[in-house]
């Protein structure tokens, strides 16, 4: 059994953190399925600390001025536009 | 029948001339591909038409292919099966009540029912792989960094790649020549292997080869795959190869590891699906966060819910040390182990998939079970190696696929080992 038991109230905080809007039936079924999964996921717990080597480089380009999608490409898959803007809900 | 192997079938002519004149080319449809609707195999890009081309595609074009449409796919690369996706099941055209496997099934089974002459896929943890081995085709997930991911709709970007799904080792070889190489919009794409001949390693020549067995990979696998896959390994023995048991243990940890990156990455990936800039058009009446959180129930289907959160789960206060922190650990463990398996051989050889392809709708129920099977193809992916699967041969008439592992962007030599196992 996990440590970290799941119950709806925390599937429904993770969904909320996540803006997924689920139903009850979801929050019930995932309670279920995340206990088993994050049980799991708990084996991680014995992996021992291995130094990974950092072979990482900036990858860089000029910053210059390139042709890119215009107004109309850009805004040609929102559901709602308004003079040549994306339209959105209200923020608060 | 209709084996549902395309979302959308539509021709997109590529030049005159060029490498790949006169052949078709199935692509899987989270490539963009610019006016051809491309889905991801979600109600939520249902209606989404890229304004571009991925690199890929660019690529395809001038080697003069003749792209036929979009492929059938789990929900964002989200599955083993190609079941998840909003547009319904792709069939196996071995054995039409069985799954093509997953999430590039659409891409395979297209190949092997001959819809089209090559397919393109993508390879988060073994997309690619799983299908060629379900569907009996070759598949090739290239290391990290050879093709160029820009036009890919992201999963999970630390791991995945597009390659190639053919009939034949030398026409996977000769896909992949064509989309490989440097590009200047993915800064992750590297120089090396740039402008390398790989169709030219498909020569069979195996004589002095040494082949590592990870004895991890084939503990556990279904009594009929790991017949078949010694039967090809004996072949490739007769041939002129040396094999060797070889010792990982780091991929008894792979399997986790690999959910709880990809969850998480998938889970900062796909918020930019808010209904706003493409998206399903809602009803709703409410604020900004309100309308977000319905847009995405409805867009979304179970699979990709259950990721996004367990991924926003992994990777919240509190969790972070537990997850994914250990799940870089495991990460750099694996490498380490390749490596020194790699330091005593040429390449390594496994079964692709542990089990033969399921019957459809076997598997939908039990999230847990369906990331098992993953076991053997994720850990080359949390490596960023290179790796093919190729048809070992058939076990109780379903198609067992052979995995062959080599050192990054050594895809010569695998296409080479894998190009014996047909002979």
């Amino acid at each position: 059994m996990s440590e970290t038991p799941v119950d709806p109230d925390e599937v429904r905080h993770v969904a909320d953190l996540a803006r997924i809007d689920l139903d009850e039936e979801e929050v019930d079924r995932f309670a279920v399925q995340f206990a088993d999964i994050l049980s799991y996921f708990d084996a991680l717990d014995d992996v021992p600390e291995v130094e990974a080597e950092a072979d990482l480089v900036n990858v860089m380009r000029p910053d210059e001025v390139r042709e890119g999608l215009s107004q109309e490409e850009a805004l040609r898959n929102a559901p709602e536009t308004e003079d040549g803007y994306f339209k959105g809900p209200s923020v608060s | 029948m209709s084996l549902d192997a395309f979302i959308t079938k539509e021709t997109i002519e590529g030049d005159d001339d060029g490498p790949l004149a006169g052949r078709t080319v199935a692509v899987k449809d989270n490539i963009s591909t610019e006016g051809v609707r491309t889905t991801c195999g979600s109600a939520m890009l249902e209606e989404y038409v890229p304004p571009y081309d991925a690199t890929v595609v660019e690529r395809l074009k001038a080697a003069g292919a003749t792209v036929v449409g979009k492929t059938n796919m789990d929900e964002f690369g989200m599955g083993t099966t190609t079941e998840t996706s909003a547009f319904g099941p792709t069939k196996n055209p071995v054995d039409e009540s069985r799954v093509p496997g997953g999430s590039s099934g659409g891409s395979a089974a297209a190949v092997a029912a001959g819809e089209a002459d090559l397919a393109l896929g993508s390879d988060t943890g073994g997309s690619i792989r799983c299908p060629a081995a379900f569907c009996g085709v070759v598949g090739i997930k290239p290391t990290y960094g050879l093709v160029s991911r820009y036009g890919l709709v992201a999963y999970a970007n630390s791991l995945e790649q597009i390659g190639p799904l053919a009939p034949t080792v030398e026409s996977a070889a000769e896909l992949l020549e064509v989309v490989a190489g440097p590009d200047e919009r993915d800064a992750t794409t590297r120089e090396a292997g740039a402008d390398a001949d790989y169709a030219s390693a498909a020569d069979g020549d195996v004589e002095g080869l040494t082949i590592g067995v990870p004895t991890e990979l084939i503990e556990g696998a279904d009594e009929r795959v790991v017949e078949t896959f010694e039967d090809a390994l004996a072949d490739l023995e007769a041939q002129g190869a040396e094999t060797h048991e070889v010792s990982l243990p780091s991929v008894e940890r792979a399997v986790q590891a690999y959910y709880v990156i990809a969850m998480s990455e998938a889970s900062s990936n796909l918020a930019r699906f808010d209904g706003v800039r493409y998206g399903p058009e809602t009803e709703s009446e409410g604020n900004w966060n309100e309308a977000f959180a319905q847009v995405r129930e409805e867009g979304f289907g179970d699979e990709v819910k259950r990721r996004i959160l367990l991924g926003t789960y992994a990777l919240s206060a509190g969790y972070h040390d537990k997850y994914y922190a250990k799940a870089q650990d495991a990460r750099a463990w694996l490498k380490r182990d390749f490596d020194e398996a790699l330091a005593e051989a040429d390449v390594l050889a496994s079964p692709t998939m542990p089990v033969l392809p399921f019957e459809l709708g076997e598997s939908l129920d039990d999230p847990l079970q369906m990331y098992l099977a993953d076991a053997n193809t994720v850990p080359v992916n949390l490596a960023n190696l290179p790796a093919i699967s190729v048809p070992a041969g058939e076990a109780d008439g379903l198609p067992v696929g052979l995995q062959l592992i080599g050192g990054a962007f050594d895809e010569r030599t695998i296409v080479r080992a894998a190009s014996a196992v047909e002979a």
